[in-house]
C-alpha cells in the first residue's frame, strides 16, 4: 500500500538520466585537451512536483553541476533532462538550443548561495527583483512596482524597501531579496544552492521556515544543495547522495537517515555534529582522506580507497546504482548486508 | 577545575570610531583550566573574534583594550601574570610560549610565497634555540602529529597547492611548534566541509588527550560546540550571557539567547520536522546597542518596564559553575520571574522570523 503523499507516486516535474557533464582540461599554447573532468557521470535523479529533493554530498562531488546543467547554464556532455512543461508534455531541456529553452527559463530559477556578491550593488531593489519582470515579461513600471512590492511582502521585507540598494541590508535580508527574485516569474522548480551556507543560525532557521512557507503557498518544488546533512534533513522529502560525479544513494529522507544503505551516506551522517546532549557520546565514524579527484575516478567503487568496508571486487567491479528497497537505491556491492548506523532513535 | 591557564575578568575592548564608540567586548568574565575545552558560541558579530584577539593583544588599531583583566602564567615561571598592563616583551613570550592561535581562514595566516616548512619553521626559529636542520626535522614531526600524509614531502609544499583541510591542519601545526598549554581556534572549521571538519575536531580532541592542551574553541555552529566542549560559554553583545558544563547548559539552557539559538538547529534524525523557533531579529548595529539588557529587543520572555532599563547581574545556579544573566533569574524577579519561568516551557514562540525583514 502506498499512501496518496508518497513522493514516488507523484508525477516526476523533472527526471534526469544519464546526465553527464565533462570539463576538458586544457594545457598548452593550443588548448590540447589533456584530460577531463568527469563531474557528473550519469546522473538519474527524479524530482516529484510539489517536493523537494536533498542534494548532499561534500564538496567537488558536482552538486553545483548538477544544479548548473538543470538551469542550462552547462550545456551537457550527454544525457537527458526530463522536464514535464505546464500542458503535460516531456520536454527533453538538454536536447534544446538557446532560442528553444526560452519558454522554461522562466519556470526554473536560482537562488544563489552568496548574498553579498549576488545583488549588484548598483541597483535597487526594484531593479533587482524588477529586472525578470521587464526582460522576460516586458511589464511596464507601474504594474513591476506593485509586483516588487508584493514580492517584497512575501519574503517578510517591507515594500517601502524597493528603492534602496543592497549595502543597506544584512546577509539575512539580501537572501531574501534573492529569494524575491527567483519568485518573480513564479517558477515551478527553484534549485537552492547551498542557499542559507553563509548565514548565521538564527537568520539560517529563519530563511529555511521562509522557503518552507513559501513552497506551500505556491507548491514549489525544490531542489536543495547543501552540504549541511542537518538543514537537508529539516527541508527535504528525498534524498540523493552524491560521490564524485555519481549519484551513491537515494531514498525518502527519514528513513535514509535512520538507515542509510550506502557507506559514505553512513559517515556522512555521522560526522554531522548535533547539538542534542544525547549525541555526545556517539561513536562516531572519521572519515579517512578527501574527496577523490573526479579527473582521476578510483576504478571500480569510486568509494574504495575511503571504504571501510571495502573487498576486493570494490576494486575493480562499479556498483551499479540499484534497488535495494521498495524506494531505496544504493550504488554499493553489499548494500543489502551490511548493516549501517543512522541517526535518531 | 584544573590549574588556570587563562582567567578573564571583566575584559572590555572598544573601537573608537568616527559615528561613535562600538562596545565590542562588554565586560567578559571567563577561565580555562589546563586540558580543557571551552566553547564560546554566539551569532556573528557578537564580539567572540574581538574578545579572543584581546586575549593576545591582537586587536586592530582604532580598537582598544579599556578595561578589565586578562590572566595567563606568567612564562617566566611563577604565579600567572595580567596581560593588559605587561610590557611587550611579555606579551611576546606569551604568545611564542603559552598561548597560541588559529584562525578561520588559514590561507590570510600563511604566506603564499612560502613553503610550509619554511614558514612552520621559522615559527620554531624564533622561539627555540635550534639549528635550520632540526627545525626541519620537528616540522614534519609537527605536520605528521596533525595528520598530513607524507610530511616529508608536503614540508616542501606551498599553500596553494593544499587543499582547506589539509592547511587548516598545517595552521595547527604552526600553533603546535610553541608547545602551547591554550590554544585559541576562531571557527577553524568554518569554511570546511563537515567530513574534514570531523577530521579536525577529531585532531583537536586528540591534542587535548594526549598533550594536556587547553582548547578555547570559537564557534556559532552548536553541533560543534556540543562535540568537543566540557564547557561553553555563550556569548550575546559583548558579554557572556549563560555559562556552564556543557551537558547541562544544552540539556536545560537558561537564558532566553540560549533557547532560540538551540531552537534554530535542526535536531538530527528527529525525523518529526519540528518547525525551527529562531531567535527574532538579528543582531543589532553596534551603535545601536540596547539599554538594559541588551538582548531585549528579541527576547520572548521580555518583562516591560525592567528588562529596558536595568542591565542584568550574573546570577549562579542550578547547578555548579553555572551562570546566568537575566533577569528572570535574578533575587527579586517576584511575580516577573514566576511569569518567565512558567513561560519558558513552552519553548520560544514561533518565531517567524519576519521581524528581520522588518527591523
Ligand atoms: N566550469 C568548470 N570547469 C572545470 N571544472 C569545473 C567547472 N565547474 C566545476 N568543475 C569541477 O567539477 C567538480 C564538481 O564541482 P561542483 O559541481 O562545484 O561540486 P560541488 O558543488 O559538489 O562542490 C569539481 O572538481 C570542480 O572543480
Ligand atoms: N576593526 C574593527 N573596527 C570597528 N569595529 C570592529 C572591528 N572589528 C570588529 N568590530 C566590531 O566589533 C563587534 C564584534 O565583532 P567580532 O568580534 O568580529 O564578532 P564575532 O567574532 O562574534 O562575529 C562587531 O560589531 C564588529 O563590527
Ligand atoms: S562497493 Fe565496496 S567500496 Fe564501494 S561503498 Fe560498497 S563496500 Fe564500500
Ligand atoms: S533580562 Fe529580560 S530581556 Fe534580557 S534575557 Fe532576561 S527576560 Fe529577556
Ligand atoms: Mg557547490
Ligand atoms: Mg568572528
Amino acid at each position: 500500500m502506498v499512501t496518496a503523499t508518497d513522493p514516488r507516486q507523484a508525477t516526476a516535474l523533472l527526471e534526469t538520466r544519464g546526465l553527464t557533464k565533462h570539463f576538458p582540461i586544457r594545457q598548452g599554447l593550443f588548448g590540447r585537451t589533456v584530460g577531463q573532468v568527469k563531474a557528473l557521470d550519469g546522473i538519474d535523479l527524479r524530482i516529484a512536483g510539489g517536493q523537494t529533493v536533498g542534494l548532499v554530498g561534500e564538496s567537488g562531488c558536482g552538486k553545483s553541476t548538477l544544479g548548473r546543467c538543470l538551469l542550462r547554464v552547462h550545456q551537457p556532455t550527454a544525457g537527458e533532462i526530463l522536464y514535464r512543461a505546464p500542458d503535460g508534455t516531456p520536454v527533453d531541456l538538454a536536447a534544446l538550443d538557446e532560442q528553444g529553452l526560452k519558454p522554461y527559463r522562466s519556470q526554473i530559477r536560482l537562488i544563489f548561495q552568496d548574498p553579498y556578491s549576488s545583488l549588484n550593488p548598483r541597483m535597487t531593489l526594484l531593479q533587482i527583483v524588477g529586472e525578470p519582470l521587464k526582460v522576460n515579461l516586458g511589464l511596464a513600471r507601474p504594474e513591476i512596482e506593485e509586483r516588487v512590492a508584493e514580492l517584497l511582502r512575501r519574503v517578510g521585507l517591507r515594500p517601502e524597501y524597493m528603492h534602496r540598494y543592497p549595502n543597506a541590508f544584512s546577509g539575512g535580508q539580501r537572501q531574501r531579496v534573492g529569494i524575491a527574485r527567483a519568485l518573480a516569474l513564479s517558477p515551478r522548480l527553484v534549485v537552492a544552492d547551498e542557499a542559507v551556507s553563509a548565514l548565521d543560525v538564527s537568520v539560517r532557521a529563519q530563511i529555511l521556515n521562509l522557503l518552507k512557507d513559501l513552497q506551500e503557498e505556491s507548491e514549489l518544488t525544490y531542489l536543495f544543495i547543501s552540504h549541511d546533512l542537518g538543514v537537508v534533513e529539516y527541508m527535504a522529502d528525498e534524498i540523493a547522495v552524491m560521490y564524485v560525479g555519481r549519484v551513491v544513494e537515494t531514498g525518502e529522507t527519514d528513513a535514509l537517515y535512520a538507515r542509510p544503505l550506502h557507506p559514505y551516506t553512513e559517515a556522512l551522517l555521522s560526522a554531522v555534529p548535533d547539538p542534542a546532549p544525547s549525541s555526545r557520546r556517539r561513536e562516531r565514524i572519521v572519515l579517512r582522506g578527501e574527496v577523490a579527484d573526479p579527473s582521476r575516478v578510483p576504478s571500480g567503487c569510486p568509494f574504495h580507497p575511503r571504504c571501510f568496508y571495502a573487498q576486493d571486487r570494490c576494486k575493480t567491479e562499479v556498483p551499479a546504482l540499484r534497488e535495494i528497497a521498495p524506494g531505496r537505491t544504493a550504488a554499493c556491492h553489499f548494500a543489502d548486508q551490511l548493516q549501517l548506523r543512522g541517526v535518531g532513535e | 577545575m584544573s590549574e588556570t591557564v587563562l582567567r578573564v575578568k571583566d575584559l572590555r575592548t572598544q573601537f573608537a570610531l568616527d559615528d561613535g564608540v562600538v562596545k565590542a567586548v562588554d565586560g567578559v568574565d571567563l577561565e580555562i583550566g589546563r586540558g580543557e575545552v571551552l566553547a564560546v558560541v554566539g551569532e556573528s558579530g557578537c564580539g567572540k573574534s574581538v574578545m579572543a584577539r584581546s586575549i593576545l593583544r591582537l586587536v586592530d588599531k582604532p580598537g582598544r583594550i579599556t578595561g578589565g583583566e586578562i590572566w595567563v602564567r606568567d612564562p617566566a615561571g611563577g604565579g600567572l601574570v595580567d596581560l593588559v598592563p605587561a610590557d611587550v616583551r611579555t606579551v611576546r613570550q606569551v604568545r611564542g610560549k603559552r598561548i597560541a592561535m588559529v584562525f578561520q581562514e588559514p590561507m590570510t595566516s600563511m604566506s603564499p610565497m612560502h613553503t610550509l616548512g619554511n614558514q612552520i619553521g621559522e615559527a620554531i626559529l624564533l622561539h627555540e634555540r635550534v639549528t635550520k636542520a632540526e627545525a626541519r626535522e620537528r616540522t614534519i614531526e609537527l605536520l605528521g602529529r596533525v595528520g598530513i600524509p607524507a610530511p616529508e614531502r608536503r614540508v616542501d609544499a606551498y599553500p596553494f597547492q593544499m587543499s582547506g583541510g589539509m592547511l587548516q591542519r598545517a595552521m595547527i601545526a604552526m600553533a603546535l611548534s610553541c608547545n602551547p598549554e591554550l590554544l585559541i581556534a576562531d571557527e577553524p572549521t568554518t569554511a570546511l566541509d563537515t567530513t574534514t571538519q570531523a577530521q579536525i575536531l577529531e585532531l583537536l580532541d586528540s591534542l587535548r588527550r594526549d598533550l594536556g592542551m587547553a582548547v578555547m574553541l570559537i564557534t556559532h555552529d552548536l553541533g560543534v560546540a556540543a562535540r568537543l566542549a566540557d564547557r561553553i560559554a555563550v556569548m550575546y553583545l559583548g558579554s557572556v550571557v549563560e555559562h556552564g558544563d556543557t551537558a547541562s547548559v544544552f540539556r536545560a539552557p537558561r537564558h532566553p539567547y540560549t533557547k532560540a539559538l538551540l531552537g534554530s538547529v535542526p535536531k538530527l534524525g528527529s525525523g518529526s520536522r519540528a518547525r525551527l523557533t529562531p531567535v527574532r531579529g538579528m543582531v543589532p548595529h553596534a551603535y545601536q546597542r540596547p539599554t538594559g539588557c541588551p538582548f531585549h529587543p528579541r527576547c520572548e520572555e521580555f518583562m516591560a518596564g525592567r528588562c529596558e532599563v536595568t542591565v542584568p547581574r550574573p546570577t549562579a545556579g542550578p547547578e555548579p559553575g553555572r551562570e546566568v544573566r537575566c533577569l528572570l533569574y535574578e533575587d527579586g524577579g517576584g511575580s516577573h520571574k514566576n511569569a518567565g519561568l512558567s513561560k519558558a516551557g513552552d519553548s520560544a514562540g514561533d518565531g517567524t522570523g519576519d521581524s528581520e525583514g522588518d527591523a
